[in-house]
């Protein structure tokens, strides 16, 4: 049972960082229909500026919260910044065009992205210093839980309702639902449908951002290619439950975990994708949407 | 009358000629130790080989300075096999046909299974300084070959040697990255460890490299209750492995080979880091014949020497020393390099009776106050 309750919560560590990065997937995806394939390099952008930032500051003798508090909110901007311009650089001008076109920009800015930083930066391995200080309440638990795998379980719940209720609830939400369903109608009712899909960059790049220094706070380890690897993860986790549902992105990415979590667990880790792999092509059989989500109308 | 005078001169002449350039040939005959250096000196593995070419070089001018072996010159010929066995079984052709005594060679461990077979037939040695495929010596099929470099299959060895033997587990969890070079070697470990029956393979199982958790695969080391777990694979993956189990509180021994014995392991996975094992290659940089070797090569080629360059010096020079003992004969030579210990650039080094370097290739680390340290 013990053992039953370990895999379950590094189910769930697992499952909370692939949502963490599926809901910037699934947001874009929800409003310009675009796979946004850079998205993984963001979240690498943002444990790099993270971890110089967190160097400095730590030479300049602050303690590891105010680091991991300020090293977030810099990363978060930084990496917003990047995300708005790669929308305004290589998305806008061919978001008229096939949808092929905007794809394949996609790849390419993600393939940019990561060769810059291995040529600014390094190709190698960097150590990532364990910024989430140890909670001595999660010692009472029944199960081991490291304070990393708490505050990416609640981040990721956190980050899910809020953007939950900016959806549902607010002016730019509404916008944006709108200019998901019809981008011309949209315009002709006065929406800037310009403005919500660079803010849709905005709030997307900065939830990569945080998920990078989270993540990479729990791992110990960057370099220029987790964006990929981890990326690709959460578009899986993104499609699986229903890609431009946000509750859809994070039960997908807890479905994930678990069934690699489990698979691992109790048959062998050497199939871990191959479990993976087979859920999402079970799913996608019998629900083609996603687990939440809608059903595509095609308008005639 | 007067003809048979002018044949008689011409017959004598002719006699003479005969005798002065069978005389001379077998003078040079006597003087000159043919050795073959067979390996790819072109094509996209060139740089492989090419340091084999210049080790062996340095170490025949070396011998013929002083006057060559046993007062004969050696003389080397250099043939290209590009690193494919088609064109290896060629070379070999051609070397018997020159009369090589023996062969430093070949680099590649494909050319060098095409050529053995020619080479056994005229009782020919063959040294090599990069073939490092297992069965090249233990299949038994090749007394004729020997090596200056560990098998690949050395690695595993020694872990499940120092597993079993140093450190006294018998519950091993045997953990690999899926790639070649992993997988080979955990599959290594796990066969020895079987074979050995002392210890008990727990868990055999493959991680996904770049993944963000691993602590599925890792409850089930704590489930297993492994004393220990050989990995297979390189740095970034182990540090995870480590930091997680030390994280858990685990304090299962963790032994893996020279994919991890990297300083970069170190850094990434800190404090969790001490007390991993790590096997990985000997450390040669202050073996004085090493280091005179390099220094040879700086002076005559102008640059710092290429990929076992070592190896091949040590293969040169303990094959020459070979010949000085035992003459030229098959024989003799490979007798005395089964028989007599040479200090070469890679240590101290005879083989045994497969043909396998003693005293050559790896040694285990051990993670101490964050530097790798040889464990003696």
């Amino acid at each position: 049972m013990n053992y039953f309750l370990g895999l379950f919560v590094s189910g769930l560590t697992r499952g909370s960082i692939y949502a963490l990065l599926a809901l910037g997937y699934t947001m874009v995806y929800g409003i310009i229909e675009l796979i946004n394939f850079a998205h993984g390099e963001i979240y690498m952008i943002g444990a790099f500026t993270a971890l110089i930032l967190a160097s400095v500051l730590s030479i300049a003798g602050l303690d590891a919260l105010s680091i991991l508090v300020i090293a977030s909110l810099v990363a978060m901007i930084y990496s917003a910044a990047y995300g708005y311009t790669m929308e305004k650089i290589a998305y806008k001008p061919v978001r008229h065009s096939q949808r092929l076109s905007a794809l394949i920009s996609a790849i390419g800015m993600s393939l940019f992205l990561q060769n810059y930083v291995r040529l600014a930066q390094t190709s190698n391995f960097l150590p990532f210093p364990a910024l989430i200080p140890r909670f001595t309440f999660l010692d009472l638990l029944p199960f081991r839980a490291s304070s990393a795998q708490f505050v990416i379980f609640v981040t990721t719940a956190v980050v899910m309702i809020l953007l939950t209720f900016l959806i549902k609830f607010t002016r730019i939400g509404k916008s944006m639902r709108a200019a998901s369903q019809d981008k011309t109608m949209a315009m002709l009712l006065g929406v800037n449908v310009n403005r919500v899909i660079s803010v849709t960059f905005l709030i997307g790049s900065a939830t990569a951002a945080l998920g990078g220094v989270l993540i990479s706070s729990f791992t110990g380890q960057i370099n220029f290619f987790i964006g990929f690897m981890a990326g690709i993860k959460a578009f899986v986790a993104a499609v699986l439950g229903g890609i431009g549902s946000i509750p859809g992105a994070v039960l997908g990415s807890f479905v994930l975990g678990w069934t690699e979590s489990f698979g691992a667990g109790y048959i062998s880790s050497d199939y871990e994708d191959v479990f993976a792999f087979a859920i999402l092509v079970l799913i996608l059989i019998f629900k083609p949407s996603g687990l939440l989500g809608r059903p595509e109308n095609k308008k005639v | 009358m007067k003809s048979l005078y002018v044949k008689t001169i011409m017959v004598v002449l002719i006699v003479c000629l005969v005798a002065v350039t069978g005389f001379t040939a077998g003078q040079r005959d006597e003087a000159v130790i043919r050795i073959g250096v067979a390996g790819a000196h072109s094509g996209d593995l060139a740089s492989y080989g090419l340091p084999t070419v210049n080790a062996a070089e340095l170490v025949a001018e070396m011998y013929n300075a002083e006057g060559g072996i046993n007062g004969a010159r050696v003389q080397l010929i250099v043939e290209d096999d590009v690193c494919q066995p088609e064109v290896a079984a060629n070379i070999a052709a051609k070397l018997v046909g020159d009369g090589v005594v023996a062969v430093i060679g070949h680099i590649c461990s494909g050319a060098t299974f095409a050529a053995l077979g020619t080479y056994l037939d005229s009782d020919i040695l063959a040294i090599s300084p990069s073939a490092t495929a297992p069965d090249l010596t233990q299949s038994g099929e090749y007394p004729n070959f020997f090596r200056t470099i560990a098998s690949d299959d050395a690695q595993a060895r020694m872990q499940v040697d120092f597993a079993l033997d140093t450190l006294n587990v018998r519950r091993i969890a045997v953990l690999h990255d899926r790639g070649d070079y992993g997988r080979g070697l955990a599959e290594n470990a796990r066969d020895f460890i079987q074979a050995d029956g002392r210890g008990q393979v727990v868990v055999f199982d493959g991680v996904t490299p770049g993944a963000v958790d691993y602590s599925a695969i890792i409850a089930r080391i704590e489930q297993s209750n492994a004393d220990a777990v050989i990995y297979g694979g390189y740095h970034p993956e182990a540090s995870r492995i480590v930091g997680q189990m030390r994280d858990r509180g685990m304090q299962t021994l963790f032994i893996s080979g020279d994919g991890v014995k990297d300083d970069t392991f170190i850094q990434t996975a800190g404090p969790a880091s001490e007390g991993v094992y790590a096997t990985g290659p000997m450390d040669l940089s202050g073996n004085p014949v090493a280091m005179d070797a390099a220094r040879r090569h700086r002076e005559k080629y102008g640059e710092d020497p290429g990929p076992f360059f070592l190896e091949a010096y040590a293969a040169a020079l303990a094959l020459f020393n070979a010949i000085e003992i035992g003459g030229t004969d098959y024989d003799g030579i490979a007798n005395a390099l089964r028989n007599n210990t040479v200090d070469t650039s890679v240590g101290p080094i005879r083989f045994d009776r497969r043909g396998d370097a003693e005293g050559v290739g790896f040694a285990v680390y051990q993670v101490q106050n964050g530097v790798y340290v040889e464990l003696r």
